[in-house]
């Protein structure tokens, strides 16, 4: 069908196009700046950077001039997969729980269990602290794990019934009426099936848990540094360029994790549903 | 064990199943609802030491403008933020939804990316755009526009500029979930009526995708106006938000109460503005549909 392309459509294409060009360079250039700043020779944040090198790589990996960060980052890398594991047990269990029922009981439960997503962070860090201060526990990595769960396990339950919606219920009805136990069933054919989407649910707790800021602005004590509480620090008091390379690494393993999310459950996907 | 725990259940059969929402119901009432009962508890006491009940840092804190000053800036940043990632984030799911499946899967990853990279790491990349010798100046310089460097760095300007970038993800896949089940051929229908593009994007479109807009805009205000890294490094010090506030009164002046008081601002103006936005866009998507 042939249409004439008159004056409006023009700008049409121009105005909406622009727009969309703009919002693919807003997102992209910080994480291409980043990169190249990550080889620069420059001791200062100036862009274009000067030279080529590998000089803030092999001062962060280098042990004993980036301790303090190894072991914020490895007590970031223990809190996520702690928290998404027993998040991912807890989660997948509860949206297994409500999937069934449409009563209001579980949609006020289900809104429940989403509402971290909304609810500003900052107070729940600050109510967990006091929470924990007044009960009279002493701070330690178990309570981060336990604050990460709470504000990360949303993204589970959302992806895991995201999953039980598109699950054909005849299924279920057909191994239980050829003699199956219930257990068995969700064990041989409801799990199976919403594997792939428990798995998309637990990448991003696991990413948004090492992101987290928060929880751990409030949880964590010298003792119990978090990466990107420690990055913080560094960037509030000397612009040090090892921040440019930790960016760097980060950025290439959330790159790879991404890819290899995409190939086996199809995370992209997952997230549009 | 495996079998007698298989038995016990099957007894239960389906009415037994919301059982198994129970860990994570236990979990939420003691670490999430409990502390935020607290929070407020702990808002109504007078002094430090949380001896003496009272309503005196409720008076303390809405009995100085300055705080309302802050609140306003604070839920005035969250608006900007939307609005920002609205114009620029629109067109682009815009432009996503007519873009071939192989081309779709390419972009989308490119937005999900950044939302899978720290906070951190974006707010620290605005700084290398945004300084005094960074990308931006560098640019505009050389190009001749300027004759001396412009300051963006900790000015609300650069600020809402990084946090459009930082939350951007947030409105489009919302945005692009519900546009994707658009009917294509209303467009067509539209086009073939006469309607211009205009018309058809603010007559058709527009109302159609009211369901994941206001997703977005909920998702972006609630995280934009609780950025707290992302406005103490790029805002600096001299642009104060409620975040900020909760901080420095919790974990510098050690004034728990205040902090709390503070807290609950944050918390019932963002969840009042959330509350809003719903309201409308459930308004809005019943008009079409009801």
């Amino acid at each position: 069908m042939a249409r004439r392309r008159s004056f409006g459509d023009i700008s049409y294409g121009i105005v909406i196009g622009g727009l969309a060009l703009l919002a693919l360079v807003i997102i992209v250039t910080p994480v291409v700046v980043v990169l190249l700043m990550s080889f620069g020779e420059g001791q200062s944040l100036k862009f274009p950077p000067t030279g080529f090198t590998f000089r803030w790589y092999a001062e962060l990996f280098d042990a004993s001039q980036s301790r303090q960060i190894h072991r914020a980052a490895g007590n970031s890398l223990e809190v996520a997969a702690l928290s998404t594991l027993f998040g991912a047990v807890l989660g997948a269990m509860g949206a297994l729980g409500l999937a069934r029922s449409r009563s209001r009981m579980a949609r006020a439960a289900d809104s429940f269990f989403l509402s971290p997503l909304v609810l500003p962070g900052i107070a729940f860090g600050l109510a967990a602290l006091m929470y924990f201060t007044l009960v009279g526990l002493r701070p330690s990595l178990g309570l981060i794990i336990a604050g990460h769960m709470i504000v990360t396990v949303p993204f589970i339950v959302r992806t895991t019934a995201a999953s039980l919606s598109q699950l054909d219920p005849a299924l279920n009805d057909s191994s239980q009426s050829l003699g199956a136990s219930w257990f068995y069933t969700l064990r041989r054919v409801t799990l199976p099936l919403i594997a792939p989407g428990i798995a998309a649910g637990a990448f991003l707790a696991f990413m948004s848990s090492i992101d987290n800021v928060p929880v751990s602005l409030f949880l964590s004590t010298a003792r119990t540094d978090m990466l990107p509480i420690r990055m913080w620090g560094m960037m509030e008091s000397s612009l040090d360029v090892r921040i440019a390379a930790i960016s760097g690494v980060l950025i290439a393993a959330a790159f790879l994790l991404m890819l290899f999310m995409e190939w086996t459950v199809g995370l992209t996907r997952r997230m549009r549903e | 064990m495996k079998t007698a725990l298989a038995l016990r259940m099957k007894g239960a059969g389906y009415l037994g199943e919301w059982q198994l929402a129970l860990p994570l119901t236990l979990a939420f009432a003691s670490l999430f609802l409990a502390p935020l009962l607290l929070l407020f508890g702990v808002s109504f006491f007078n002094d430090d030491k949380l001896t003496e009940p009272g309503l005196a840092q409720w008076g303390k804190f809405f009995g100085d403008p300055f705080n309302y000053k802050v609140i306003a800036d604070t839920l005035l940043l969250g608006v900007k933020t939307v609005a920002a990632t609205v114009l620029v984030g629109y067109p682009l799911a815009l432009v996503f939804i007519d873009l071939s499946a192989r081309l779709q899967r390419v972009l989308l990853f490119v937005i999900v990316m950044p939302l899978l990279l720290s906070v951190v790491v974006r707010t620290f990349a605005w700084i290398v755009v945004l300084g005094h010798e960074g990308l931006i100046n560098t640019l505009l310089l050389r190009l001749g526009l300027i004759g001396e460097p412009l300051k963006l760095l900790q000015t609300e300007l650069g600020l809402v500029i990084s946090l459009t970038q930082i939350e951007m993800p947030l409105m489009l896949l919302p945005l692009i979930s519900v546009m994707s089940r658009l009917e294509p051929n209303l467009r067509d229908a539209a086009a073939a009526l006469g309607a211009s593009r205009w018309r058809t994007l603010f007559t058709v479109i527009v109302p159609l995708s009211m369901p994941g807009l206001v997703a977005g805009c909920l998702l972006v205000f609630a995280s934009s106006t609780t950025a707290f890294i992302s406005q103490t490094v790029i805002g600096g010090v001299r642009l104060i938000y409620l975040p900020l506030v909760i901080w420095q009164q919790s974990l510098v002046v050690f004034n728990w109460p205040l902090a709390a008081v503070a807290s609950m601002a944050l918390l019932v103006s963002i969840l009042t503005v959330v509350a809003a936005l719903s309201y409308l866009g459930r308004r809005a998507s019943g008009a079409i549909h009801g």
